[in-house]
């Protein structure tokens, strides 16, 4: 049995099933609120969520059992008494050490909790960084959307911040370095400066067996970094587009990487009204369109950064994926064929997969 | 003293209570003083700066009023989210 939390525009849908039929909703939370992201903690079993009502501003909520009570965490904020205000919390990440969850928000902000999501903290060294003033938002605001640890070096993370690039810290956060060497922002005149921070990072992944890999999907361009984030190498070449937003990963296979290329920034679509998967099994070296049993005429789809999950590993992996359609696509084959999960659910704006017994 | 009423999830962080008499002569000031009172509802009608959230009207006596808006202690406050906030 799978679970998928579902994070849509209108609150926060649980839905249980096994690969190749449609799963049952067991549960909605939040109603009519944004759910941005939710996540089951694999540790704890505990449940998180970050909500962003427009009246009431940026929430996490957690609870056991996701029909049932939920708290709200506290310490989700910025420094009272400053000039700015929290705007959303895009991503909620388990940390190395026991207890530890990550949030990433906008203003490219990241909390750090200690006790499993009931209080936050926020990273000072982080929202001090000096070249703050710099950095840019995009479309969906100046959001800190991914979060990747190394698996078993608590103290090792790389961040991904739209519009600030990649950062490294291998201190816990007590300390954050720029990693961006190789990656060419189209946006941006020829000859940047060589400290430009405004990169556009849209997804970053690592490779759990060989964590000095992270995959990275670019606002315009797929970068693959061998040496921990530190420089990125270009592995587009192959896609029909290298513009688009989620990112998911074989953990049993470091070559491996899926995304979902769209059409442009200007046009964030689905190309040529086809769904398409794009499979690496070579680190990017070429990549092979996964489409069977995924819509394959009329379909212009819009599938968001947070919006895509796997669970399980080789050849069970199962991959899912949730588009601004509010239909839901599955894998129980590791991308050879798909199936329909949901089909008129609020816009997905995110998706986790977790196994359940 | 003057009277601040809530609805909704509002009411419900505030003791489960619509409505409360508080000390204050202004709407910010009285927001204030109904977060120290009803700490659960920090951070849901003024934001981390203090300031009002975008998308929550306050009515003094049935006119849309804001922060500095002065009461007096006869007067009534409602809190209620705006129709700017619904999508």
């Amino acid at each position: 049995m799978t679970e998928l939390l579902a994070g849509t525009k209108k609150g926060l849908f649980v839905l249980e099933g096994e690969p190749g039929a449609p799963f049952e909703v067991t549960a909605r939370a939040f109603a009519g609120e944004p759910v941005e992201y939710a996540l089951r903690d694999p540790r704890s079993g505990r449940v998180l969520a970050s909500v962003t009502s427009p009246f009431y501003g940026p929430k996490i909520f957690y609870a056991d059992d996701p029909a049932g009570e939920w708290e709200q965490a506290d310490g989700v904020e910025l420094p009272p008494g400053g000039e700015i205000a929290l705007e959303r919390i895009w991503v909620l990440v388990p940390g190395e050490r026991a207890g530890t969850i990550y949030a990433g928000g906008d203003p490219g902000v990241l909390l750090e909790s200690r006790d499993g999501g009931a209080t936050f903290e926020l990273n000072r060294a982080l929202w001090e960084q000096p070249t703050r003033d710099r950095w840019q938002p995009g479309a969906g605001g100046l959001c800190l959307h991914s979060i990747v640890p190394w698996p078993g070096e608590p103290d090792r993370l790389a961040l991904g911040i739209s519009a600030a690039g990649v950062w490294l810290t291998d201190d816990g956060g007590a300390t954050w370095r720029r990693g961006n060497e190789g990656i060419v922002a189209r946006y941006l005149p020829e000859d940047p400066p060589t400290d430009e921070v405004a990169l556009c990072v849209h997804q970053l992944k690592r490779a759990p067996t060989r964590p000095e890999r992270i995959f990275m999907q670019f606002h315009g361009g797929v970068y693959r970094s061998d040496d921990a984030g530190d420089t990125w190498i270009d592995i587009a070449d192959g896609l029909p587009s290298d513009f688009g937003f989620p990112l998911a990963l074989d953990p049993a296979d470091p070559d491996s990487a899926y995304l979902i290329p769209l059409v442009a920034d200007i046009d964030r679509v689905t190309p040529e009204g086809r769904v398409r998967v794009y499979e690496t099994r070579d680190a990017g070296a070429s990549w092979t369109p996964r489409g069977d049993g995924l819509p394959s005429a009329d379909a212009y789809l819009t599938v968001l950064r947070g919006a895509m999950d796997q669970v399980g590993a080789g050849e069970s992996l199962e991959l899912y994926f949730g588009a601004t359609s509010g239909a839901i696509f599955g894998s129980g084959d590791a991308g050879a064929t798909w199936f329909d999960v949901a089909a008129n659910l609020p816009p997905v704006h995110s998706l986790s997969a977790a196994p359940r017994s | 003293m003057p009277l601040v009423r809530l609805r909704g999830p509002l009411k419900q962080l505030a003791g489960d209570r619509s409505e409360h008499a508080l000390d204050g002569d202004s709407v910010g000031a009285l927001l204030v003083a109904l977060e120290r009172e009803h700490p659960a509802t920090s951070g849901w009608i003024l934001d981390e700066r203090g300031a009002l959230r975008r998308h929550i009207n306050v009515f003094v006596n049935g006119e849309l009023g804001a922060q500095d808006t002065p009461v007096a202690p006869d007067d009534r406050i409602d809190v209620l989210p705006a129709l700017s906030g619904g999508r």
